[in-house]
């Protein structure tokens, strides 16, 4: 009977959302596979933070740790790593955000367990978790199994949605010592910056600008069109190069990659490197001067015209329905 | 300081395939990984206002001694190049094996590595190697900066950055926010030419053959299929009203509003 764990992340005494979809995807694999779930969550806040998860189904495992003064993973890794050593258990579902990367790396290096990452589903065939990857910024969809029967899989956000289950799991609060820290790296400042905006990696909904927007000003237009929509603000490379926008909101392969239910792309081509990090979006809306651009051959719908015409009008239409209650 | 920065030579974007195994085909062309450049870019940086020199590290086939080539024109002083045929297919698990065995054999007080690979999206290869190596590691910098007898860096966060400190030597994982690569200019490219790539095979590491390469992969590709079509886009060409109204409907019939 396999055991399946999920690890969870904490943010400010909560779960992220990652980890509520990797608890409800650990509770669908047990079920499928006649096995046992669990979610884990490690760091500071994590006890606070198991109740919200318990509701999605496994009994959740809070390790206490303090968070603060190194980076988490720097933290997670060697408890997590302890507590593995100590209940053994088959897969391990990690989510593939920063912190969840860095966790998977280390506890390879600590375990030795192989890792499939990438993924970007996870079932359940002979035996054991069958992964789908989105390959080659999702050209190819490919399925990928361990060769042995245990091991790491890093899973994408929004590759399965959370859902409450109809009972919740136990929540246990233990205690893990760890025979060897990780060679210390200190926090000795945390900055916030002023217009950090929402996060594209788990946003329902993401407009992005791209180099057609032509200058900050006409970024405006695309983060009120989020406004309006409540989605986050995505962009290209060379807008956030550019430096309207920050590092975090970029989209395609050196950036994020994303898979929102809506994309609203303004003013951009859709050149293969942004095109890798968003063409699994469930609707892609286009807004472009040039109906030849890329952007059309994946596109559901394009707009041919000039966006600063269009959004502004759209942004309105979309307010006015919605304050119309329609 | 003296940086080695790993470079994975990568199918140039858009253009990978895989074998008849489902593996990616490495015998195409290969250019320099995008993330690794940046990294480059900040080594190269880093050592001509602090000195020291930049090595570069790879595994892969003979034909990443292209990457390394222009990685080098680029101002690398040196490059490392693991090539064998037993590590045709070697996963994740063999390559940081290999990497942690070469670095082992390099002196170093930074190693540099870059966020993902364009044609694996893994990300974890830096954290494995830190661990194995026993090294402190620095993840997402957006900055890097050498301190006394240690290096400090910006790990970007959700909110903004945090600032890390650790001794050296370490491993510092970095992001395009760390610079732009330059290009190569004529005299580096002809400097190129003359400087080192140095080969070296598993049994120059003391690494068995048989725990590389696709006999010792420890994930398999089972299928691949391309993802279901898109239906085709509809476009719209209107005046800018009737073009707002129509994709607000549009939105609307897919309960997107």
């Amino acid at each position: 009977m396999a055991a399946i764990w999920a690890v969870g992340e904490v943010a400010d005494g909560a779960p992220t959302r990652l980890t509520l979809e990797l608890a409800t995807l650990a509770r669908q694999l047990a079920e499928a596979g006649g096995g046992e779930a669990r979610t884990l969550l490690i760091g500071t806040g994590a006890a606070t933070a198991a109740e919200e998860a318990a509701r999605y189904g496994p009994p959740v495992l809070a390790v206490e740790a303090d968070t603060s003064a190194s980076p988490a993973p720097q933290v997670v890794a060697p408890r997590l790593a302890a507590l593995v050593e100590q209940h053994s258990p088959d897969f391990l579902l990690i989510g593939a955000s920063n912190d969840g990367k860095d966790i998977c790396g280390m506890l390879h290096g600590l375990t030795g367990l192989p890792v499939l990452y990438n993924g970007a589903g996870v079932g359940w065939a002979d035996g054991g978790p069958r992964v789908e990857m989105s390959t080659f910024g999702g050209k190819l969809v490919t399925q990928s199994a361990f060769a042995s029967d245990r091991g790491l899989i890093l899973v994408r956000p929004a590759s399965v949605s959370a859902e409450k289950a109809p009972a919740a799991g136990s929540v246990e609060s233990v205690e893990v010592s760890v025979e060897s820290e990780l060679p210390a790296v200190r926090v000795v400042d945390r900055v916030a910056e002023v217009a950090a905006s929402a996060p594209i990696e788990e946003a329902r909904i993401i407009v992005g600008g791209g180099r057609g927007v032509g200058t900050p000003d006409g970024f405006r237009l695309i983060e009120e069109l989020a406004a309006a929509l409540g989605g986050a603000v995505g962009a290209t490379r060379a807008v956030v190069d550019a430096g309207w926008i920050g590092y975090g909101q970029q989209i395609g392969q050196t950036g994020k990659i994303v898979k929102p239910a809506l994309y609203v792309a303004c003013g951009i081509s859709g050149a293969i490197q942004h095109k890798v990090g968003v063409q699994t979006a469930g609707t892609i809306v286009a807004i472009n001067r040039d109906a030849e651009a890329p952007i059309a051959e994946f596109a559901d719908l394009v707009v041919v015209g000039d966006l600063f015409e269009i959004v502004p009008r759209l942004t309105a239409a979309i307010r006015a329905r919605k304050s119309g209650g329609g | 300081m003296n940086i080695v920065v790993l470079l994975k030579g990568v199918p140039v974007v858009g253009t990978e395939r895989l074998t008849n195994e489902l593996l990616t085909d490495r015998s195409v062309a290969l250019e320099a990984n995008g993330n690794d450049e940046y990294t480059l870019e900040k080594a190269l940086k880093l050592t001509e206002a602090h000195g020291g020199d930049v090595t570069l590290l790879t595994v892969g086939p003979a034909n990443a001694a292209d990457a390394l080539r222009k990685a080098l024109a680029m101002g690398a002083a040196r490059a490392v190049h693991v090539v064998d045929d037993a590590l045709n297919g070697s996963d994740m698990v063999a390559t940081v094996n290999v990497l942690a065995a070469a670095l082992k054999k390099l002196e170093f007080d930074l190693v540099f590595a870059g966020a993902d690979t364009s044609d694996g999206q893994g990300g974890v290869v830096g954290a494995a190697l830190a661990v194995k190596l026993g090294l402190p590691y620095l993840s997402y910098a957006s900055e890097v900066e050498p301190t006394d007898g240690g290096v400090r860096i910006r790990r970007i966060s959700l909110t903004g950055y945090d600032v890390l400190e650790a001794p050296t030597p370490a491993l510092v994982m970095g992001t395009q926010l760390l610079g732009e690569p330059r290009y190569p200019s004529l005299r580096g490219i002809m400097q190129a030419r003359s400087k080192p790539i140095e080969q070296w095979s598993l049994a120059d590491l003391g690494i068995d053959a048989s725990t590389v390469g696709t006999g010792a992969a420890t994930t398999k590709a089972l299928d691949a299929d391309k993802p279901p079509e898109r239906a085709g886009a509809t476009f719209i060409r209107e005046t800018p009203e009737v073009a707002a109204a129509q994709v607000v409907d549009f939105l609307a019939s897919r309960r997107l509003i």
